[in-house]
């Protein structure tokens, strides 16, 4: 049931074997494009947060493909229930930098209002990018309820749910992965192993060959892929989300892949990460990797690559200059979407503080007012 | 209108729900064939289907995250755990993330879910089958806390809460579900989520209590007002979010205040409501206030009776305030 040798698509020179993505060129170009983008998304978020603009970001250098390739296999019905380290599955499927930017600035028209930490992305179009939340694994039931209802109510729809190495080790992998064999729910299980849970490396995390194999105690199939072979991700997620669609159950996937970057703008990973490691996943950079196969089929040139990258940085840029200019949340969203009315011991708590700020004439404290 | 017990009006409760919508599933360890392990859902999935009631893995994270997903989805799920005690594995998906999905999402995700459990002691339940974790909960922005005391009640907030678009957790006093007995209306109705509900009127001491101390409170009225105390008993009925208004009101119209509840005293809900009281209300007290409460200790087996507030700890706090 389990492959140890990870599947491939595209080979050293560009060539796919006779494997056909059943992707137009432009197609194929959006999944490079967007690959371009989570790349510049990261490069301008990391000078924002070290020139302290923003307060933190979370990389996804090295990542690229799993995401592009993952994002790909699922339809606008579809629900993605993300980690903190998958918005190139967002701006996949059409989410803009600009929305997320707002949530990079925790402004006013970030959808979680300014609530939450940078990068916690919350949309619910063009695509279900579900609320994200930093505890490890707590997705993953959840994707499987939600994949539930959706059976229940003879919906077609697939649920994806996406976790790193670390999240095989919570409580929500094991009863999310237990619930969705016994339920046969229509739901994708993606690890992406990227080698390291901030400073846990996988030797650390489990004793078993890789995550994949873990899916058999569960009775749904796994399968290991190159995580930085976008048309073999493709191909893999593809196969799960017509096998979930189709009434076949879960699956698990699991990405070999590899951070290039720090967990989060917080983490240095030089302190951890063998430099022998890191040099010989740079030799596997999913971007380059692509590329050879764009190139081979005569839909790219080497001299494309610069200029479609410095537009994705003015792209990217634009959105944060747009976002800074935005004014912060009113004081009034600490207490409102606590519950769908607020009731009367926020409401309280929300006039004393707008009061004290009128009576200590304290402007910086930002007004606040509560909808009648 | 019938004569039903606490657990028969929330299984009638159950079904109402479900017959009158669609989306409503009920789920949980045991509750589909057996109809529960205190037969809370006997006949559910008889009437149903097997894809609206059904059992689950025995797994709280599990039940509980998936009652988050479906809620997510359309669906309006009620968990069942089967003894509160037993909640703690899904702590963290019902305080992480039921509670925060609404605010974090600014609304754009919501979960309408309710998590039924049985709470409390009285059946010789020892450490794992007794506790009262309502404060452990009632920390918690986002969810609402409600224990019934009355068969009305139960169906009647039952039903409000599947309805509510909002997380609850329904808390079952496990001690009354065969003990009470009481007319329940037939069909649809609900007991709203913010009130108060008086159960005995009285001008001299005031009472605050819930789920199974309601009946041990009202006990302890009967006795004061054979010795000339008049008691005004209060079911609180949905600890989270308070009808603070309605405490202060009550509180002020003796003041003189005694709070029961079974849970450990520090930090309990008992600190919560004197605290509200002493600032809103501390020119009214003509008494300091008391809480009678389980002791700070873990919860005893053989000696469960003395652990448990009854009506002679109750009475000995009416007198004393009454004649501070």
């Amino acid at each position: 049931m389990t492959m140890s040798e990870p599947l491939s698509v595209i080979a050293p020179d560009g060539a796919t074997n006779g494997y056909d993505p059943g992707l137009s060129e432009a197609e194929l170009l959006h999944c490079y494009r967007t690959m371009l983008r989570v790349r510049a998304f990261d490069e301008i978020c990391l000078k924002l947060q070290r020139s302290g603009r923003i307060g933190f970001s979370i990389p996804n250098l090295g990542i690229e493909g799993t995401q592009v390739g993952a994002a790909s296999a699922f339809e606008k019905s579809d629900w993605l229930f993300p980690s903190y380290r998958d918005f190139g599955m967002a701006l996949y499927h059409g989410i803009t930098p600009l929305e997320m930017m707002h949530n990079m600035y925790g402004n006013a028209q970030d959808t979680a209002k300014g609530r939450q930490m940078p990068v916690h992305f919350s949309f619910d179009k063009p695509i279900r990018f579900v609320s994200i939340s930093s505890p490890i694994g707590t997705h993953i039931p959840q994707a499987v309820g939600a994949a539930y209802a959706s059976k229940l109510r003879g919906e077609d729809t697939v649920m994806l749910a996406s976790f790193g190495d670390g999240g095989t080790s919570s409580l929500g992998f094991h009863s999310g992965l237990n619930f969705a064999g016994v339920w046969k729910a229509p739901v994708v299980f993606l690890c992406q192993n990227n080698g390291w849970a901030i400073s846990c490396p996988v030797e650390e995390q489990t004793s078993s060959d890789g995550f994949a194999i873990k899916a058999e105690a569960y009775g749904m199939p796994g399968v290991v892929v190159d995580g930085n072979d976008v048309l073999a991700v493709r191909k893999t997620m593809l196969e799960a989300v017509e096998r979930a669609r189709s009434g076949g159950g879960p699956t698990l996937v699991e990405c070999k892949t590899f951070r290039m970057g720090g967990h989060s703008t917080s983490d240095d990973p030089s302190r951890y990460v063998p430099a022998e490691q890191r040099e010989e996943w740079e030799k596997k950079d999913p971007v380059l990797r692509f590329e050879r196969f764009l190139e081979a089929s005569g839909m790219w040139k080497a001299k494309d690559k610069e200029p479609m990258y410095s537009e994705a940085l003015d792209e990217m840029s634009a959105a944060a200059s747009e976002a800074e200019a935005v004014p912060k949340p009113g004081l009034e969203s600490i207490f409102t979407d606590v519950y769908a009315e607020l009731p009367p011991h926020l409401r309280r708590q929300g006039q004393e503080l707008f009061e004290l700020g009128k009576r200590k004439g304290d402007a910086a404290a930002g007004d606040g007012e509560f909808p009648l | 209108m019938a004569n039903l017990t606490l657990l028969q009006a929330l299984n009638d409760g159950m079904k109402t729900a479900m017959r009158q919508d669609d989306s409503v599933v009920l789920f949980g360890e045991d509750v589909g064939l057996r109809g529960g392990v205190f037969l809370t859902t006997e006949g559910i999935q008889q009437e149903f289907g097997s894809e609206r009631c059904f059992d689950t893995p025995l797994s709280e994270d599990g039940i509980v995250g998936a009652a988050i997903g479906m809620a997510m989805n359309g669906l309006r799920p009620i968990a069942e755990i089967q003894f509160q005690d037993f909640i703690f594995p899904g702590f963290d998906q019902i305080v992480s993330e039921a509670a925060k999905l609404r605010y974090r999402s600014g609304s754009q995700y919501t979960c309408p879910l309710v998590i039924r459990t049985p709470y409390g002691g009285g059946i010789r339940g020892g450490l794992y089958h007794s506790q009262s974790g309502e404060a452990y909960f009632c920390h918690t922005a986002g969810l609402k806390v409600v224990i019934p005391s009355t068969p009305h009640d139960a169906k009647g907030l039952l039903i409000a809460s599947i309805e509510d678009p909002d997380p609850v957790l329904f808390l079952e006093p496990k001690a009354l579900y065969r003990s009470v007995k009481g007319e329940v209306p037939e069909g649809h109705y609900t007991v709203d989520l913010t009130t108060i509900r008086e159960v005995r009127p009285g001008k001299d001491v005031t009472v605050f209590c819930y789920g199974a101390m309601v009946p041990i409170a009202a006990k302890a009225a009967e006795q004061a007002a054979e010795k000339g105390i008049e008691v005004n008993v209060l079911d609180l009925r949905t600890l989270l979010p308070l009808d603070e208004d309605g405490v202060l009101e009550y509180a002020k119209r003796t003041g003189r205040v005694v709070v029961v509840h079974e849970a450990p005293r520090f930090c309990g809900f008992g600190g919560e409501i004197s605290a509200i009281i002493a600032e809103n209300a501390i020119e009214y007290m003509e008494a300091p206030i008391a809480r009678v409460t389980g002791f700070d200790t873990p919860f005893p087996n053989t000696l469960e009776h003395h652990y448990l507030p009854d009506d002679r700890r109750v009475l000995d706090a009416i007198e004393h305030v009454h004649a501070f």
